[in-house]
């Protein structure tokens, strides 16, 4: 039983899950950290290849666990790794979303949604500045982030994917 | 003001297969991260199968709750929407076809593991869709107005979190019972 991986992975992610407050980056680092220093399983390069490939898949950066899962133990591994990260936080979060959604339009709710408002905005332009940090902060990409908030405050309509390609062919020319 | 503000009845009846692909859609269309703001782009703006408030508060709370955010805000919108089965086909769709695609990748990454212009151009792409935060930080921003409590509650998770990385969590905890309070309506007694 111990040296089943499947079990070994459902061991990781399952704790991973409920304490992965913050989301993404914390789930990450608790990911790399058991996965490479405490189990042993792979190495840091092939660490670090996996994530490079969720990085260029689209989607959640958190499939990254699917990935591990995969690379440990094929098909089941994927799967068993991503139900363990997903579905217990997913309960937990589904319960309180039904409870917040049920007491809609009592006054307190309408309290807190406003109140939570400029809460979320300020944590996704926190997470912004946050994820340009770790992007590294060339000046390149810098002018990419800053062209493409831009164009697309200016053209709200313009399919970002363009924005996108364009994005990647400028910081392959020009980089 | 915000007593003209619609009341929960007028949510769009979304019918599950629209549900499905629509997560599909975002799931496989978000290149370089920045899952909520093609969430809200796609769900709030264009869609609109759920207002910016609504989405705000399933994003907060997503945020300071165990989770992905993506996969929070999937059961989010999806429960909104049509309740627990939507929650289920919501975050299926947002999580099994971009899944599946990032094992193929990983099949055929050998092949490309050695070309060096790949790694720019994902960086180039990454940096693109942080646009796309940005946009929704600056909605929000503008939707919130120009009172002071609400900017001031703003300006210092920006500050805190963003700047000076304190942990997000403490700072969400102390902050979020003072912006509710601030944002108390005023008049008569409350009787629930």
């Amino acid at each position: 039983m111990r040296d089943n991986p499947l079990w070994g992975l459902i061991l990781i992610f399952l704790p991973l899950s409920l304490l992965s407050v913050g989301g993404g980056p914390s789930i990450l680092a608790g990911m790399q950290n058991q996965v490479v220093e405490v189990r042993h399983w792979m190495s840091e390069r092939e660490f670090i290849d996996l994530f490079a490939i969720s990085r260029a898949a689209p989607g959640p950066g958190v499939l990254l666990a699917t990935l591990v899962g995969w690379k440990i133990a094929g098909l089941a591994g994927a799967i068993v790794a991503s139900l363990a990260l997903f579905l217990p936080s997913s309960l937990l979060y589904y319960a309180v979303a039904r409870q917040w959604n049920a007491h809609r339009g009592r006054r307190w709710h309408t309290a807190l949604e406003r109140g939570l408002a400029p809460i979320a905005a300020g944590l996704i332009l926190a997470g912004s500045i946050v994820i340009i940090e770790t992007g590294g902060t060339r000046p390149l990409l810098l002018a990419i982030a800053a062209v493409s908030t831009a164009i697309l405050l200016w053209r709200p309509k313009l399919n970002p994917l363009w924005l996108l390609a364009a994005g990647g062919v400028a910081a392959v020319l020009i980089g | 003001m915000d007593a003209t503000k619609l009341p929960a009845a007028v949510v769009p009846r979304v019918s599950l297969p629209e549900l499905l692909g629509a997560f599909a859609k975002i799931g496989l269309m978000s290149f370089g991260g920045a899952l909520s703001g093609w969430m809200h782009r796609e769900l709030v703006a264009r869609r609109q199968w759920i207002e910016e408030e609504d989405f705000l508060s399933g994003l907060a709370l997503g945020q300071i709750m165990p989770g992905a955010n993506v996969a929070n805000l999937s059961l989010y919108i999806g429960q909104r929407l049509r309740g627990g089965i939507g929650a289920v086909v919501a975050l299926t769709g947002m999580l099994l076809p971009p899944a599946v695609l990032v094992v193929l990748l990983a099949i055929v990454y050998e092949r490309f593991a050695g070309i060096a212009w790949m790694h720019r151009f994902i960086d180039g792409v990454a940096a693109a869709a942080i646009g796309l935060l940005v946009v929704v930080g600056v909605k929000a921003t503008r939707r919130i107005g120009w009172r002071a409590a609400p900017v001031a509650v703003l300006a210092a998770i920006v500050l805190m979190v963003g700047l000076m990385h304190w942990p997000m969590v403490p700072v969400v905890l102390v902050l979020t019972p003072l912006s509710v309070a601030l944002a108390w309506p005023r008049g008569d007694g409350d009787a629930r």
